[in-house]
């Protein structure tokens, strides 16, 4: 009996808990955002990179590659820039999470009596920060270039939320495999192997139809072509919702199996 | 429980077992410390020794027995251990980009301290360890010996009651090792508990209150460091053979005197033997062998023996001969570990 009284003194109520996960996540979080404002070479790779593919694809690939869309071949890439930009920020999200690991910081973290969920969940506000402001610097180069929303102010805002969201879902991914591998060069290695393929083979630079037939069938049917059609749909016109639900759809499935994955390499990383 | 709160030892362990796969990485420990000493735990790299530190700070659960720290249980009740816990691990856990201060600031917020107070925490703890004048560069300026102090400064944000370092030294230069020594040696008179992991005898030998020597997940020795050196039976003759070819020579020269077999390490020239309470004749005899094999030798001393020899005497090996098989960048380590050696027979022998 005085053993389960003194335990039950001593351990905080539900909501003093709830309150200290919103803190330590906070914390995190701003440790997380400093420590990118404080590295050039990140800021370089978060924001000039995807600055750096609209003006290429805009100017250099933009004359030889003919699309239907209203506006031409700026407003047809913009959606697939940003939506590349957001998958290719979570390689931060992996490399990061290795770093920590191999360092010990998240052993350290562990065995401090902060909140267990909040490495992560600061891990993924700071980085779906970072790629909100991103995607908005990129939406500004792009108003420079003659892109231009065509479709109103709140089918642009729900673009750049479906961008966000799809961020997010591709950071739980690439979380998962910073913690389960572990390793920060092949952690990088690996994001190479399946980031650059699935932005690429989709339907973020090109039209699909000028894509070989057996390609065609894979870039048709996979996720990231769904949100860019969908985001393409919210920015230029047209009709939103046959790739918006499988957009969700996608999105809803990512989270419900990566987010538990990443967690579970968190309380089991050693 | 409620008389291991207030009367038992910081920290008991019981029977502890854990296996990765096939490797059995501890095989049953038994650990006791009382509150305000110092436990070294020394051992060759890969003994177990990193496993029990992580199963003490609730990072891994063991795979049998149990381990209490302040007499709460590391698997059942991990949120209390980790209230009365701090970790210092191999390398330094700190964010390299941001400043000392901010590292142990956000340290201090994830403990729930005010931000005022979390900020007057930094400051204590950066004056303390001498890391005042640099507390607003980015760690990733600091010195090695620095960025281990500022790691050491964050394991203590909390002021725990029990303090975990994981081999705190190791690949710090001699100097940064002395200096550790020191902070570590204040902070255990201001009567916080200690458990060090170390593969080096000298330290074990400097810092712990009790020394256990684990090796292959198994207690094979605990005590006292002049208790430990007791086991080996009296004194030791040593010296050094300059001209490795010769080696063999000097050992066959002195292998009918003293107790056992002469040990010879082949990379250094550095020959020991152990001569029980024969002292001085011992002494004279070894000279007397050498001289008529016409070996040539340098700083031949007398010596009471050194952790060195103990775990020598326990394993069948050196502590450092396990390591031929770890990756590059543990060396640095070794050449560490046989400088402070030669210093050592530089100190008795003058």
């Amino acid at each position: 009996m005085t053993a389960i009284a003194v335990t039950d003194s001593s351990e905080p109520g539900l909501l003093t808990r709830a309150h200290w996960a919103v803190t330590d996540t906070l914390t995190i979080t701003r440790r997380n955002l400093l420590v990118w404002l404080r590295v050039p070479a990140y800021i370089m790779f978060t924001v000039i990179q995807p600055v750096m593919f609209v003006l290429l694809f805009r100017y250099v690939f933009g004359g030889a590659i003919r699309v239907p869309d209203k506006g031409g071949y700026v407003n047809f890439l913009m959606p697939g820039i940003i939506a590349q930009t957001a998958a290719f920020a979570t390689f931060g999200t992996a490399i990061a999470l290795a770093q920590e690991l191999q360092k010990g910081v998240i052993d350290r973290l562990r065995s401090m009596p902060m909140a267990r969920s909040a490495v992560l969940a600061g891990r993924l506000v700071a980085d779906t920060g970072r790629m909100l402001i991103t995607t908005l610097i990129v939406i500004g180069v792009g108003y420079a270039v003659g892109f231009r929303f065509e479709n109103g102010i709140v089918a642009a805002v729900a673009m750049v939320v479906l961008a966000t969201v799809f961020g997010l879902a591709v950071c739980c991914i690439s979380a998962y495999t910073g913690l389960a591998i572990g390793d920060e060069e092949s952690v990088q290695a690996f994001g190479m192997v399946w980031l650059f393929p699935i932005t690429f083979l989709s339907s973020a630079f090109v039209p699909i139809q000028s894509m070989p037939g057996w390609l065609q069938a894979f870039a048709r049917n996979q996720p990231v072509t769904y949100v860019i059609d969908a985001m393409r749909a919210l920015a230029g016109g047209g009709p939103v919702w046959p790739s918006l639900w499988k957009s969700i759809v996608w999105l809803a499935g990512i989270l419900i199996v990566f987010a538990p994955l990443a967690v579970r390499a968190y309380k089991r990383a050693s | 429980m409620a008389h291991s709160q207030s009367g038992g030892p910081a920290i008991l362990v019981e029977g502890l077992v854990k296996s990765f796969g096939e490797v059995r990485a501890l095989r049953g420990i038994d650990l006791s410390v009382p509150r305000g000493t110092v436990l070294g735990v020394l051992g060759p790299n890969g003994a177990g020794k990193t496993t029990a530190v992580r199963i003490l700070t609730t990072l891994l659960r063991p795979d049998g027995g149990r381990a209490l720290v302040e007499g709460r249980d590391v698997v059942r009740e991990a949120a209390a251990v980790r209230r009365s816990i701090g970790l210092a691990g191999q390398s330094a856990a700190i964010q390299l980009e941001l400043t000392g201060r901010e590292n142990l600031e956000i340290i201090g917020r994830l403990y729930h301290l005010s931000w005022p107070r979390a900020r007057s925490r930094a400051i204590e703890l950066l004056r303390q360890f001498e890391l005042t004048d640099a507390a607003d560069r980015a760690a990733k300026n600091f010195s090695g010996g620095m960025q281990r102090r500022l790691d050491l400064a964050a394991s203590l944000v909390g002021q725990p009651k029990v303090l975990f370092l994981d081999e705190p030294t190791t690949g710090l230069d001699p100097r940064s090792r002395l200096a550790m020594w020191d902070t570590i040696r204040s902070l255990v008179a201001g009567g916080t508990t200690l458990l060090l992991t170390t593969q080096y005898m000298d330290e074990a030998d400097e810092l712990a209150d009790q020394i256990v020597v684990i090796d292959h997940g198994e207690v094979i020795a605990a005590g006292t460091a002049e208790e430990l050196k007791g086991r080996v039976g009296g004194d030791i003759v040593e010296f050094t053979v300059p001209d490795r070819a010769r080696v063999g020579d000097a050992v066959a020269a002195i292998a009918t005197i003293g107790e056992g077999e002469p040990h010879a390490d082949a990379e250094t020239g550095v020959v020991s033997v152990g001569v029980g309470g024969q002292g001085s004749d011992a002494l004279i005899e070894v000279v007397r062998g050498l001289d008529k094999a016409d070996v040539q030798t340098h700083g031949l001393t007398l010596r009471r023996p050194s952790l060195d020899d103990v775990f020598l005497a326990l394993t069948g090996h050196a502590a450092e001969e396990e390591e031929a098989d770890q990756p590059a960048g543990r060396r640095g380590r070794r050449k560490a570990k046989s400088k402070a050696a030669d210093k050592e027979t530089a100190r008795t022998a003058s």
